[in-house]
């Protein structure tokens, strides 16, 4: 997550104005006035290399894969499997086979807790989780707790909006996993993912990092990291909705029972069993979304073209402009929940706001086409942990201006006016 | 894009600054609990009721001012309704809200007075679970009540 200089300076030209006409979106006017999107930590919106790519896969290369002989299948199948490269260097995996393609981050993290948890886990070991979590890494272990009385332990968080690593040590014996987010997607706290899974190693646990909310906006390297699971969407990328990633170790992928069957995960179905395929399609089971594969790889390689240390120093400049915006302009009147350290986080800032309700807020913003994301943010027990029910939260991304945080500072002062 | 001023009426904004009936009933005013899934909001309404009439009624929860207001103009409207009235009001309501089916009956006769202001909600179709999320705790309220 650290912005090298050589890398920064490959790519002098970066430049969110012109980055923005990518993204054919972003030039819709309402009522005349311009489009202002902060709720990339949502979903992203997409450029149009991703664009043409699926409605040209769709228009001259659409057909099956990997279950025909004929050439556009064939061809298809070329597409599909060369996305998945794509993705495995983009987070600097071992080997294609580490990447198998879910429906999203959400399945990927379901996927590793039915499929690793069940193999792994019995009545009584502990899975250590932190109180920053989204909830597709919180449910799916209370599941796995209701029907195999496993323990869940959470890493609490500082006043400065941090995990609290202080007891890290004793929350972590006896624990068979460790399963963290790599940014909070309520508060934008970075966290220190490598330091994190080699405390994980160094207790016997294996590591699961939600990277959903820091591989869109910074540079990922899953084997630096020291990870064994790594999970993200395609539609936060700039990528189509509908694909998700999973990341893991090919020796746990390997000795992992499969998740859904069906058709493409088998090498053989006779009438009393089946034989799983290789990876990674044996977690592949059905046909996968193959446009949207496609579409990923194009989103892939598109950020790769603008350079993840750019987007990453990019958001650490905004962040600081930001933050130093809302808070010379509203003082006491805005409190945001996150860390104020922009090199310790990401473009996301959850507030509240001279007590206006954050439903309300982002009602008044839509007036200036703002677009916000108001509520708990999927991160419930996080939000009651900071004491709050909802939150009005504005995420930037490669394609945010200034111009974009000047305007949200504009709506937010209409806000009062109302109320 | 409808104007913004027909959602936050004026009405609905002394209700959402100055909420009527706020607090909580002691036993044997049965309570039930709301809440909106997409925002966090919660909401409790106490409901006091003897002899088939809402004798009192008050709310306590977090919202925005469209939930908290519809509460609040609810709970002047109801109070000292008979439980056969209570029901008829809610569904007139929630006709206005466009959330009723085409088999339900709504009596047209039912006058809803300053509640009409929420009309403007609407224009605004997601903010329509917050205008009728005290209304549904409402009528679970009222199922425990005469049960």
């Amino acid at each position: 997550m650290v912005t090298t200089l050589t890398e920064a300076s490959h790519n002098m030209s970066f430049d969110s104005a012109v980055i923005r006409r990518d993204f054919p979106l972003l030039a819709k006017q309402i009522d005349g006035k311009p489009l202002v999107y902060l709720d990339s930590a949502n979903t992203s919106q997409k450029p149009n290399a991703v664009i043409d790519a699926m409605a040209n896969f769709m228009r001259e290369s659409y057909a099956p894969i990997n279950r025909s002989a004929y050439t556009l299948a064939a061809n298809a199948t070329e597409q599909y499997e060369g996305a998945r490269a794509a993705v495995a260097k983009f987070i600097n995996a071992k080997s294609a086979r580490e990447i198998v393609f879910t429906k999203n981050a959400t399945e990927a993290l379901n996927l590793i807790v039915s499929s690793w948890g069940r193999a792994n886990l019995k009545t009584g070991d502990v899975v250590l989780l932190t109180h920053m979590e989204h909830h597709a890494n919180i449910v799916p272990w209370q599941m796995l707790q209701q029907e195999r009385g496993i323990e869940l332990r959470w890493v609490p968080l500082t006043s400065d909006f941090q995990l609290d690593l202080t007891s890290l040590t004793s929350l972590l014996s006896g624990v068979k996993v460790f399963s963290f987010t790599s940014m909070s997607n309520v508060l934008g706290t970075i966290n220190p993912v490598e330091k994190l899974c080699a405390a994980a190693h160094a207790a016997g646990a294996i590591s699961i990092v939600d990277a959903c909310q820091s591989v869109p906006h910074s540079p990922s390297d899953v084997q630096s990291w020291g990870a064994d699971f790594a999970t993200f969407s395609g539609h936060k990328m700039c990528g189509p909705s509908g694909v998700g990633v999973l990341w893991g170790r090919e020796e746990l992928l390997e000795a992992m029972p499969p998740f859904l069957g069906g058709g493409n995960m088998i090498t053989d179905v006779r009438l009393d069993g089946f034989t799983c395929a290789e990876l990674p399609a044996k977690f592949e089971a059905g046909t996968p979304p193959i446009a949207e594969v496609v579409g990923l790889g194009a989103a892939v390689e598109y950020l790769t073209n603008i350079g993840m240390a750019n987007v990453r120093q990019h958001e650490i400049s905004l962040s600081s402009y930001v933050l130093d915006l809302l808070t010379n302009r509203f003082g006491d009147d805005i409190t945001i929940h996150g860390p104020r350290n922009p090199e310790l986080r990401g473009a996301t800032f959850s507030f509240a706001f001279r007590g206006i309700h954050p439903h309300d807020i982002s009602q008044i913003l839509d007036q200036s086409n703002v677009c916000v994301r108001a509520g708990h943010h999927c991160a419930k027990p996080l939000m009651k942990i900071i004491g709050a029910n909802a939150t009005t939260r504005a995420s930037f991304y490669l394609y945010n201006t200034t111009t974009d945080a000047d305007t949200l500072a504009d709506a937010l002062d209409s806000a009062s006016d109302i109320f | 894009m409808p104007g913004i001023e027909d959602l936050y009426r004026e009405i609905i904004l002394d209700h959402y600054r100055t909420p009527r009936n706020r607090g909580e009933l002691p036993p044997p005013a049965v309570y039930s609990e709301g809440n909106n899934p997409l925002c966090g909001d919660d909401i409790r309404i106490y409901l006091d009721v003897a002899d088939g009439v809402v004798r009192d009624v008050k709310f306590s929860g977090q919202g925005c001012s469209i939930s908290q207001s519809s509460t609040s103009m609810m709970t002047v409207a109801v109070k000292g309704k008979t439980v056969a009235e209570v029901q008829a009001f809610v569904r007139r309501f929630k006709h206005m809200m466009t959330l009723t089916n085409e088999s339900e009956t709504v009596d047209e006769s039912v006058k809803l007075g300053d509640i009409e202001a929420l009309q403007g909600v609407v224009k605004f179709p997601v903010r329509i679970k917050c205008a009728t999320l005290g209304w549904n705790t409402l009528l679970e309220a009222l199922t425990e009540a005469i049960k």
